[in-house]
């Protein structure tokens, strides 16, 4: 019996067993990592709640939302507003809840436009957001910006980390539900999934929407990071573009495709941009180009690659032992 | 007893009236033939019997109950179902997956993983797709693809199917094959709309049929009274079926 057989028979449990040793490391990151390296990991945390939230509904429906942008902002803005009414983990709820109306509504009113229409408009819904939060704050507040209390790094990164755990569970279970199906049916073909009985409508409206819970929260956590916020920060369109790039870098077949591209980008963001930052949008560009060429289902579509080459191979020795057993 | 009935059907897109005034019926347990030139208006009648087109006027009743108004998936839902002309398929999901679709959201009721996996199986092997079931369907001939797509209509569970030239493009021995699967399912006390092109599978199954020019309904009834009728023969078989016959 030789290391890849062992390797193929316990696949589940090597899964599980990385997964949760993965787990662990970051978890403890606080304990005995440098402030650099945390703040690093947080970031990565925060762009795989958008991308494997984007691509929950993008990915599967293939309806490109530039919504995240807003989601996000609308989370950033709830902790600016609440910090001193509400305990922490109270408004990350909140913010997530409100995301969830903000993308509710522009569902209800846009997710009957397609294609570029759709794109287009939850671009717009950014721009939007942002002028319209601006203009309210300079008439209501006399102000520009919001200060927020900073709070100690290592709560943040755990107040993340607990968003990301449930994201990516309550994501995995949506995506093999009968929801995931219908959804993935729309991205198919959508005359059919309708005329199939499948509420087209409505599943692309709380699909939607639920994809934003989980990115306002983020934008909850990630607000004392920042000290202050304005609406041109709280609803930066890179918050939209970023985690697309992510998606289709790591590539969207797979779960795991969106969390390798957060993990590879946010590294990059993190170490190039501090101090070479025209380095970080060169090589942000070449990679996305060579990926868009070479690799059109990602770093995901490539990794399954492999592993059918592996197998195939693994197949074909033990097809040979097979028959040279057969001739003796 | 009709199952399906029609009465005053007309559709316009702008200023084309692309069915006019049509009234039908269908009777439960038939096969029936809608027939007609091309741009004759049959898909779209079919479109707007499953709702894919909202009505200008006229209405639409299915074992009595007014159709007009409801969206493709209620439709579906109240049992009746359809196949596409251009086959609308799931391409990257494998056979069984697209089947999948329809056993689980085409009835009415909730329906249960494993049984949704039963229905799906059972529908593939009535079709004779078994054996292909993990393969993904854009992988297939256009020829499967169809046989998906009845399998996937047959998944929802309906009283009536609208088959949307199912044997366009087929050779004749496949043409005899897709002849036998709408006998079969017939049998399965499942009512028939089929549009179709191919004349000898009109003549060899269906008992009624129903005639279809620049959107109006010119002739209705069997095969026999049909391809007797001579307005159908000057407008529709020609000049040389009527020399042939």
């Amino acid at each position: 019996m030789d290391i890849m057989g062992l390797f193929a028979r316990h696949r589940k449990l090597l899964q599980v067993g990385s997964l949760a040793l993965l787990l662990i490391f970051v978890a403890t990151l606080p304990l005995y990592g440098k402030t650099f390296h945390i703040n690093m990991v947080n970031l990565i945390l925060m762009y795989v709640v958008l991308a494997v939230s984007w691509a929950m509904f993008s990915g599967s429906t293939g309806y490109m939302s530039l919504a995240p942008a807003a989601s996000f902002g609308v989370g950033m803005y709830t902790m600016a507003l609440l910090q001193y009414e509400l305990p922490f983990p109270v408004i990350i709820v909140v913010g997530g809840l409100l995301s969830f109306m903000l993308a509710l509504l522009t569902g209800l009113v846009t997710l009957r436009l397609k294609g570029m229409y759709f794109a287009i408009f939850t671009f717009g819904l950014i721009v939007f957001m942002a002028r319209i939060v601006a203009y309210l704050e300079s008439q209501i507040q006399h102000q520009r910006g919001q200060h927020i209390i900073q709070l100690d790094s290592s709560t943040i990164f755990y107040a993340m980390l607990g968003v990301v755990v449930v994201t990516v569970l309550v994501i995995y279970f949506i995506r093999r539900s009968r929801v995931g199906l219908a959804m993935q049916s729309i991205g198919g073909n959508e005359d059919a999934a309708e005329h199939m009985g499948i509420n087209t409508t409505m599943v692309k409206v709380l699909t939607f929407a639920i994809s934003s819970i989980f990115m306002g929260a983020a934008g909850v956590v990630m607000a004392p990071r920042l000290i202050y916020i304005n609406a041109d920060i709280a609803f930066s369109p890179v918050y939209s573009f970023m985690p697309i790039v992510m998606c289709i870098f790591g590539g969207m077949g797979q779960f795991h495709g969106p969390i390798i591209g957060a993990a590879v980008f946010g590294y990059l963001e993190k170490t190039l941009k501090s101090d070479l930052s025209t380095y970080f949008y060169l090589g942000f560009g070449i990679i996305m180009v060579a990926v868009i060429l070479f690799l059109p289902n990602g770093i995901g579509g490539l990794i399954q690659m492999l592993q059918g080459k592996i197998g195939a191979r693994l197949k074909l020795r033990k097809g040979g032992e097979a028959g040279q057993h057969a001739n003796t | 007893m009709p199952i399906l009935e029609g009465h005053g059907i007309t559709k316009h897109f702008g200023g084309l009236a692309a069915v006019s005034n049509v009234d039908f019926h269908i009777d439960q347990g038939e096969i029936v033939g809608l027939i007609g030139p091309n741009g004759a208006g049959k898909t779209t009648l079919f479109n707007l019997i499953s709702a894919a087109l909202p009505l200008s006027s006229g209405e639409i009743r299915f074992k009595g109950q007014k159709l007009n108004g409801l969206k493709p998936h209620r439709i579906c839902k109240m049992g009746i179902s359809r196949t596409f002309q251009e086959t609308k398929v799931f391409g990257n999901m494998p056979v069984l997956q697209n089947v999948l679709v329809g056993a689980f959201f085409g009835t009415p009721t909730r329906i249960s993983g494993a049984d949704a996996a039963r229905e799906a199986s059972q529908a593939l092997e009535f079709v004779g797709l078994s054996a292909m079931s993990m393969t993904p369907v854009k992988d297939l001939t256009l020829v499967s693809q169809k046989r998906v797509e009845v399998a996937r209509a047959l998944a929802t569970k309906p009283e009536l199917l609208l088959l949307d030239e199912l044997m366009a493009g087929l050779n004749p021995a496949e043409v005899s094959e897709a002849m036998e699967l709408v006998t079969k399912i017939r049998d399965k006390g499942i009512t028939i709309l089929m549009v179709e092109h191919v004349m000898k599978a009109i003549m060899g199954i269906c008992e009624r049929v129903i005639v279809l020019h620049h959107g109006e309904k010119i002739a209705e009834g069997t095969c026999n009274e049909i391809s007797c009728n001579k307005t159908v023969i000057d407008i529709y078989l020609g000049e040389e079926t009527r020399a042939g016959s």
